[in-house]
């Protein structure tokens, strides 16, 4: 596979693709992973919901 | 299942939760078949091996304009019906759709280069997509700005709602202005332009990235009730701590006066 005069251009775009999509699912996980430390934090406190149900009460 | 049963935050966790491996697993196994597709591609006969830029490109700029629809129908949600995760839904998406439109901008702008001989050109449809990823950025800015996920989605539903019409002019920019941008040559009447060698890649990879949206957005959306669910403890915790020192320097107060007496 040659990719021509224009390879760096072509490997930037995919390489750009595949940083910016690994920021997005690194921000989801560690977004949910820090949610969930709180939460348990949160519980730990003996703060409960209004339902009654602890803080890391997940189906 | 409607979309009334998933108003409740924990019966949309529960469904989520179920969901999310199965989408990621297709998402990862599209994403493969659509990039091995895209590498052997044929060269096109004018552009060469930068045709498979367009691989990226273009499913990028079909979703930087899918979401903000999306988002307009998140909207509508919080607007018309008050379904409470319709807020949730859209202020979870912007910042995804904000990452496809900066990939469709700087793709398209290391497409340009080799191909116009400018990697920007002030034309109708890439100022209007420009426009569109500053859009997300105000979004996301007043997300943050108001503390009140509930005041914030209103004003950001009226916003989204406003920058909808930014969609059709992007969409059209290409047959209503001079464009250094070509016009549709996928979806347009008459059939697509391009190729099958060319087409099927292009489809397989806009629907993979498709899929990454939809597996991001569950995942930003259960974070966003994670979240919402962390502040109204944090608010509960906050007004037990400010109720007890009020009855402790009440009571303080009082030991003090019939000291006093």
């Amino acid at each position: 596979m040659s990719l021509g005069p224009y390879a760096s251009f072509i490997v930037t775009s995919y390489a750009a693709a595949a940083v910016v999509v690994a920021i997005l699912i690194g921000w989801v996980v560690l977004d949910y992973r820090n949610q969930t430390a709180r939460l348990r934090e949160l519980d730990r406190s003996g703060v409960t919901r209004r339902s009654g149900r602890s803080a890391m009460d997940r189906p | 299942m409607t979309l009334i049963d998933l108003a409740n935050p924990t019966r949309f966790l529960a469904l989520s939760a179920r969901l999310l491996p199965w989408l990621a697993a297709a998402t990862v196994i599209l994403l493969a078949i659509g990039l091995y597709q895209s590498a052997y591609a044929p060269d096109d006969y004018q552009q060469g091996a930068t045709v498979k830029i367009m691989f990226i490109h273009v499913p990028n700029a079909w979703l930087s304009m899918f979401v903000w629809g999306v988002m307009s129908m998140a909207s509508l949600g919080t607007l018309v019906w008050r379904h409470p995760l319709a807020d949730v839904a859209a202020k979870a998406a912007a910042p995804i759709g904000a990452a496809f439109t900066f990939l469709a901008l700087l793709t398209g702008s290391l497409w340009g280069r080799p191909m116009w001989g400018t990697y920007w050109e002030w034309d109708a449809r890439l100022t209007s997509v420009l426009i569109l990823f500053l859009m997300y950025l105000g979004l996301m800015a007043l997300w943050r700005a108001v503390e009140d996920p509930s005041r914030a989605a209103r004003a950001a539903a009226v916003l989204t709602l406003v920058g909808a019409i930014n969609l059709p002019i992007i969409k059209f920019s290409v047959d209503w202005w001079n464009t250094l941008h070509q016009p549709a040559s996928v979806m347009r009447m008459g059939g697509s332009a391009l190729d099958k060698s060319f087409l099927i890649p292009l489809l397989v990879m806009a629907v993979a990235f498709t899929l990454l949206f939809v597996t991001l957005h569950l995942a930003a959306m259960r974070n966003e009730i994670l979240r919402r669910r962390v502040r109204s403890l944090q608010m509960m915790q906050a007004s037990r701590v400010a109720f007890s020192s009020d009855v402790g320097s009440r009571q303080d107060g009082a030991s003090k006066e019939v000291g006093a007496a």
